[in-house]
């Protein structure tokens, strides 16, 4: 197993109390799978991708990652932790409006490794494996939606993550658009063997998923992977 | 594409705040500059009027009074020529010149004279009115001036610069031009003080003082011929007039401590008053512009921060650090306080360039130690004012670009 959750719920206080958007997930990701999560809007799938991708913590519970426990209370472990396992794509692109396609995965490259020029030349070869190798020195406003979802997922593999987190990532793109992203995502998980998980909404591409998570009120629905710790353990 | 790489490409984006944000820090760090240039002129020249006046402290006897000190009475009290060398061996700064006196009421004929004994070269030194009255050449020199102008006074005459400073060493005297005329003495010629010929060297021009009444000769010989030994009346000094404002009464007071040290004159007093005014409205205006540019720079980089919540969140989620976020704005901070400081050095030492010879009648020359001081106050301004939003900024969270425009 890639990951392992168990118990994991995530508590948020509100004005008329308390609302659990995860409540006591347990559940395994194997490596090299591509899972999607899906469920009606606030059924807590965003929250799940943010703690899976350490970037919310939970209110309890624990998590492993390749068999090594994750701190998730410590804002610093988690920020290590993103930069060394995780890639994220995200339906708003997520890209900074004043650097370029090049600049936008060079400022990632920077968190690991400070040579610009090694830096430059791996951000102009990621641009030429999504197809933009014409646009590197645009910036993002210069790019239609499904090239600045390009130049994101480009920046997502900048590290070579074990895992690639998408939040609704063809939520913003025409049904043309959203296949050709989603063939990037499979092609990702096929090739490169990078761990999938996405959350959509969208059927179609939920059935790329070659595991697939239904949530309902911060609850699994399918029960073929809610699984008990010790049958993760065995 | 390092950290610094983003922080100028996010600068070079948002001009148009940048130039607002720099705006206040700019024109704060101008006033400071523009109110220092003009004050630090002023007070050279004003210093280079004061020196021309002579001596400006003057140290007495305790038990003496001003009255004492101008009317010469017999009995005036007197105390070692040795304070001399206390105040010589203390280096203290701000003493430019010292002239020991002794003092005394003498008759000569039916004429009541002050005779006055003086150590010749600092005498002459601290009377520049003399020098410009002809007999020691025309250059007046300020102590206080700055140190291109600040060489010896030149003599025109070398023989007389000698005459100065040598022969008063033995029955040599200068002749104040009031008595001068009332003895009828003449230059070259002799004068019978208490029983002792004095060679005339000089008639003094008229200066319009208590110094037209006088006749000074070599403070050893007058000592002799008083009988007094190695005392003296008073010592004149001639304090750079900075100095005096800094203190300099109360460091001299602390060498000689049983004596009287007072400043001659209303101009001292006045000066040192305009010099600290000067110096306050200096540390006012620093005051305010260390809360206004402060406080402006804090709201500036908190406005921005609120803008950039979604790329703040984008750096967090790729991985940066809370510390990462911090640098980014301690930085942002950081260039704008070094182009404040440049820019507000720069407007503020044009406008005193063009304002002082306008306003002030004085001219006024760029200061470059100032440009240091201005970038150093500048940048702490405005690293004070982003620490909260820094710290701010370091609570966003990582998700905050997946919430929507």
């Amino acid at each position: 197993m890639l990951i392992e959750i168990n118990n994991l719920t995530k508590t948020y206080q509100r004005h008329n109390g308390a609302i659990n958007a995860i409540d006591d997930i347990t559940l395994g990701i194997s490596k090299g799978s591509f899972v999607t999560i899906t469920g009606p809007s606030g059924s807590g799938k965003t929250t799940l991708l943010l703690i899976l991708g350490g970037l919310l913590q939970p209110t309890r519970g624990r998590m492993t990652y390749n068999g090594t426990g994750v701190n998730l209370q410590n804002e610093e472990e988690l920020a290590e932790f993103r930069s060394d396992h995780v890639g994220f794509v995200m339906q708003s692109f997520a890209l900074v409006p004043y650097l370029t396609a090049m600049e936008n995965i060079m400022i990632a490259l920077n968190v690991k490794n400070r040579d610009k020029a090694e830096n430059k030349k791996r951000a102009i070869e990621l641009l030429q494996w999504v197809g933009l190798d014409d646009r590197t020195t645009h910036y993002p406003k210069e790019l239609s939606a499904g090239q600045q979802q390009r130049v994101a997922i480009a920046r997502a593999l900048a590290n070579n993550p074990d895992l690639l987190l998408a939040d609704e990532p063809t939520g913003n793109l025409d049904p043309g658009l959203s296949a050709e992203i989603l063939g990037i995502l499979k092609e990702i998980n096929q090739k490169h063997n990078t761990t999938v998980v996405m959350v959509t909404h969208s059927p179609v591409a939920a059935d790329f998923g070659t595991k697939k998570i239904q949530l309902k009120n911060g609850r699994l629905q399918d029960h073929e992977l809610n699984v008990n710790v010790e049958q993760l353990i065995n | 594409m390092t950290l610094l790489d983003l922080t100028l490409k996010e600068l070079w984006h948002r001009k148009s705040q940048l130039i607002s944000g720099l705006l206040a820090i700019t024109l704060g760090i101008g006033v400071i500059v523009g109110i220092r240039s003009i004050s630090v002129e002023s007070e050279k020249a004003v210093a280079v009027n004061l020196d021309n006046l002579g001596s400006n402290i003057l140290v007495l006897p305790q038990a003496a009074s001003i009255d004492n000190y101008y009317s010469a009475d017999i009995d005036a009290p007197t105390f070692p020529e040795s304070y001399v060398e206390k105040v010589v061996t203390s280096t203290l700064p701000g003493v430019d010149n010292m002239s020991p006196k002794l003092t005394r009421s003498v008759k000569i004929g039916n004429e009541n004279i002050v005779l006055t004994g003086i150590l010749p070269k600092s005498e002459i030194a601290s009377k520049p009115i003399w020098q410009s009255g002809g007999l020691f050449g025309n250059q007046a020199n300020a102590s206080c001036a700055p140190k291109a102008g600040s060489q010896p006074a030149k003599y025109a005459d070398k023989k007389l610069q000698r005459k100065g400073i040598d022969t008063l060493a033995g029955y040599d005297c200068f002749i104040g031009s009031s008595i001068a005329k009332k003895l009828n003495a003449k230059e070259n010629g002799s004068l019978s003080i208490m029983n002792e010929t004095f060679t005339v060297v000089r008639v003094l021009p008229e200066t319009g003082t208590v110094d037209d009444d006088r006749v000074f000769a070599n403070l050893h010989s007058v000592q002799a011929l008083l009988g007094t030994g190695e005392q003296i009346s008073a010592i004149e000094i001639m304090g750079c007039c900075n100095e005096i404002s800094d203190g300099l009464l109360g460091k001299l007071r602390n060498i000689l401590p049983d004596t009287r040290i007072t400043t001659i004159g209303q101009i001292v007093s006045t000066q040192i008053e305009t010099n600290r005014l000067m110096k306050k409205i200096s540390i006012v205006f620093l005051i305010i512009i260390l809360f206004v540019g402060g406080i402006s720079i804090g709201n500036y980089i908190w406005a921005n921060v609120n803008e950039r919540h979604k790329e703040i969140g984008i750096l967090r989620m790729i991985g940066y650090q809370k510390r990462d976020i911090y640098f980014i704005l301690v930085l942002k901070a950081l260039i704008i306080g070094l182009i404040g400081g440049i820019a507000g050095y720069l407007l503020g030492t044009l406008s005193a360039i063009w304002l002082g010879p306008q306003f002030a009648g004085i001219e006024v020359s760029a200061i470059y130690s100032l440009l240091i001081i201005s970038i150093i106050i500048s940048v702490i301004i405005a690293i004070l004012g982003s620490l909260i939003p820094a710290y701010l900024a370091g609570k966003i969270e990582p998700f905050s670009n997946m919430q929507e425009d």
